[in-house]
């Protein structure tokens, strides 16, 4: 995804990216997660960014090239990072409990989402009322003042 | 050496998945530095969103921490979700006033 010149391939690098990540979900027992990312991730936010890649296509040329910058400075901070967190979670020594076969988490997870959680929850639902209407405010506008210039 | 590596691949646990996820962040934060398109800024900025989930899912599994850890992943997913929607609005916007989206081109703030 990140060494394609393509942006559209890029895009589509992350929805299999995406779905990979689901697959994980679903390993690690997090079933609900898992349909959630895919509902979520696949069918919004990668449907969000194949919009603003054809919106924001500079010109008639149709190219959706672009262009890496900073690639030996970036290449070299990232691949320090990812020594780092591969050597640190490899050194530690991690407390593995002892892991329970676990069946479906949806009921589990709403009882706790309207129990401990309901605080949380309710600040997430205005959050995304509020990104929401921010959203339509913001795009209302653009194409308002494009429409009389 | 060889057939010691296929074991530890054939048994997988709590470190494999933070291997995973390690890299995951790694290949975003190399897409937030070196891309100059905000889009794809944005999806690197995904990318690191979803190493930091498969972190938590992981510790949630592998640990005694039960479904807390899962319950946080949702709600990170959801605020992903918001972030998306108002990025992309933004840009949008931008493209509108700047007829760019080239990081280094939108530099009306610097001095």
């Amino acid at each position: 995804m990140v060494f394609s010149r393509n942006i559209v391939h890029s895009a589509f690098a992350l929805m299999f990216t995406l779905i990979g990540v689901a697959a994980l979900y679903v390993l690690l027992y997090a079933d609900f997660l898992a349909a959630t990312q895919l509902l979520v991730y696949v069918g919004g936010i990668l449907i969000l960014i194949l919009f603003g890649v054809m919106l924001t296509t500079q010109g008639h040329s149709f190219s959706f090239k672009i262009n890496s910058v900073n690639l030996i400075p970036a290449s070299v901070l990232s691949l320090a990072t990812a020594v780092l967190l591969i050597f640190a979670f490899t050194s530690t020594e991690w407390t593995i409990a002892e892991v329970s076969e676990r069946d479906d988490t949806v009921y589990e997870l709403g009882m706790m989402l309207m129990g401990d959680y309901i605080l949380p929850f309710i600040i997430a639902g205005v959050l995304l009322l509020i990104a929401i209407i921010g959203a339509i405010v913001m795009a209302t506008r653009l194409t308002a003042t494009s429409t009389e210039g | 050496m060889e057939f010691s590596i296929i074991e530890w691949l054939s048994d997988p646990g709590l470190t494999h998945f933070l291997i995973v996820s390690a890299i995951l962040f790694s290949l975003g934060l190399m897409a937030v530095l070196s891309k100059r398109n905000v889009i794809m800024v944005l999806m690197g900025v995904e990318l690191i969103l979803n190493s930091a989930n498969i972190n938590l899912i992981a510790f949630s599994r592998f640990t005694e921490l039960s479904l807390d850890g899962q319950m946080i992943g949702l709600f990170v997913i959801i605020i992903a979700a918001a972030e998306a929607a108002v990025a992309l609005a933004i840009v949008l916007n931008i493209y509108n006033r700047f007829k760019t989206i080239n990081l280094d081109e939108i530099s009306l703030l610097k001095g």
